[in-house]
């Protein structure tokens, strides 16, 4: 599943767009997975700007599929890591040095897309200004509401966290601060009354 | 130092208050002191507020609404600093010709619609002329604050820069000034791509230099949500009009050195306000019927909404035609 239209929502859920180029000195493009692709989607029409753009891209699932045809882009600064923890501190450094009238792009899964957004607000930038872009899994960063553990890649409603053992109930309120859904137990009113789980969006 | 009672409306509730000191602070600009009537100290206000002034000239009302300069966390006293406006409608006249230390005034509860916005990394102002004035309490703040911040004010000549050798004294490192008559000018364009992530603009001054640094940021990137400008228009004279309130049931005459909104007080309606100067939208109201061309002049109604002759701000808009009936 590359493209995903999520329903709906409460006014907490974020909503995704599709990229498309604004001007700007600079551009910073961050892209997990089959994120590459919408990068490659909205780059096609217009190449030129690249030259003064910088691609982080993150392999965490993909290994080598994309790398040769983003590096093909020619960008002025292309930089692949291996995970979004591995490559935060090149988005740390790239923030430090970017300036004001630089543009920002992220494209991948919510949770990748959140924890880049949270980096790029704490240095001051406003995240409405930051464009987003969904490509690859539904599956959902979680915190846990009780032992506030975080569990990534949260597939099914109800899960089990993985810090405390409760089964918890994905909801939709989430949090730009924490780039987590919030995950609520499922049976604290009627002890081991648990649902079975279902995937997400399905 | 007291915080504001609970209830009291922003902009609109009066605080009596005395002309307590006034100063010539050069050629064309006045600096005016206040000092509350009933001796307590004034509310501490948010850095970029404004009062409006009310006072009486013989049967006339005048009310301004002017920036404070004065330290925000310092309640003995609030200070505004005027600009002569010799071609306006006398209140600035009235303040520099009139007023007198001791006579009495009613200044509204501050109300901000130029605050800092205290998540930036840096704050970055344009003060254009007598512009400086919200800068000067935003500083005191920041100062306060330890936060990160840099003056650009631009004046037609040094000695018309109202503060600008203070502030230049104090904060060398801080402040640039630019002088008209010496052929200088803010490098924009390198200012602006050379900021640090996470930095706001601020713009206070004439229209022209709001829009040559708002367009030059939008032009370059900067996103709207760390762009603030503040510019208070002065209602302007124009062609006499009638106008229905079908609330009130009652028909004005709007004259040609009044506003809609001055000529609904006059006549005892009771209309909301704030800022006067077609910025804040508290005094937005519904037209009923429109035979005519209404003139808008207010910074609140997108173009969309000034062409649907739905809507009007009486502190700045005016009419032009037959028939105008307004939900007042």
């Amino acid at each position: 599943m590359s493209k995903f239209l999520f329903p709906p929502s409460i006014p907490s859920r974020p909503t995704y767009g599709v990229l498309e180029r604004r001007d700007g000195i600079f551009h910073i493009i961050i892209a997990e997975d089959e994120g590459a692709e919408a990068i490659i989607d909205f780059v096609e029409s217009d190449k030129k700007f690249l030259n003064k753009a910088h691609i982080i891209f993150v392999a965490t699932k993909s290994g080598e599929k994309y790398v040769s045809r983003l590096k093909s882009l020619a960008s002025a600064q292309f930089y692949v890591g291996p995970s979004y923890s591995a490559s935060v501190q090149r988005l740390q450094k790239v923030l430090e040095a970017a300036k004001m009238g630089s543009q920002f792009y992220l494209t991948g899964t919510e949770g990748f897309m959140g924890q880049a957004q949270n980096e790029i607000m704490k240095a001051g930038f406003p995240h409405t200004a930051i464009q987003t872009e969904h490509r690859g899994s539904v599956a959902r960063r979680m915190q846990c509401v009780h032992c506030k553990g975080i569990t990534e890649d949260v597939i099914t409603d109800p899960f089990v966290c993985g810090h405390c053992g409760l089964n918890l109930f994905v909801r939709d309120h989430y949090s730009r601060r924490l780039a987590a859904y919030q995950g609520v137990r499922v049976d604290a009113e009627d002890f081991g009354n648990v649902p079975e789980p279902v995937e997400l969006y399905t | 130092m007291t915080a504001a009672p609970q209830k009291v409306e922003p902009g609109v509730d009066i605080i009596p208050a005395l002309v307590d000191k006034i100063t010539k602070v050069n050629e064309l600009v006045t600096r005016f002191e206040f000092k509350r009537i009933d001796g307590k100290d004034f509310p501490v206000f948010s850095a970029g507020s404004h009062t409006v002034i009310e006072m009486k000239d013989g049967d006339r009302t005048i009310r301004n609404p002017y920036s404070l300069m004065s330290d925000p966390e310092d309640g003995s006293k609030y200070a505004i600093s005027v600009r002569r406006d010799d071609v306006g409608r006398g209140g600035s006249l009235f303040l520099h010709k009139k007023i007198q230390v001791g006579d009495k005034v009613n200044l509204t509860y501050p109300l901000n619609l130029f605050s800092l916005d205290l998540r930036a990394r840096k704050h970055l102002f344009f003060a254009g002329g007598i512009g400086i004035t919200p800068f000067l309490s935003m500083i005191m703040q920041l100062e306060s604050l330890v936060g990160s911040w840099e003056l650009h004010y631009a004046t037609q000549t040094e000695e018309l820069a109202s503060y600008g050798e203070e502030l230049k004294n104090k904060y060398p490192k801080k402040v640039n000034q630019y002088f008209d008559d010496a052929d200088q000018a803010i490098l924009l364009q390198k200012l602006l791509t050379t900021q640090p992530i996470g930095t706001h603009i601020y713009v206070c001054g004439p229209a022209g230099m709001i829009k040559w640094v708002t367009s030059t940021a939008k032009n370059v990137g900067w996103p709207n949500a760390n762009v603030h400008s503040e510019e208070f228009l002065a209602p302007k004279p124009g062609k006499s009009f009638q106008v229905r309130l079908c609330k009130s049931d009652l028909t004005i005459e709007v004259g040609e050195n009044e506003s809609l909104l001055e000529a609904m007080e006059r006549e005892g309606v009771n209309a909301p306000f704030s800022c006067r100067g077609g910025a804040c939208g508290q005094c937005e109201t519904e037209i009923v019927e429109l035979d005519g061309e209404i003139i808008h002049r207010d910074h609140w109604l997108d173009s969309e909404e000034q062409d649907s002759g739905t809507k009007i701000m009486p502190c700045v808009s005016r009419f032009l035609g037959n028939s105008l009936v307004i939900n007042r």
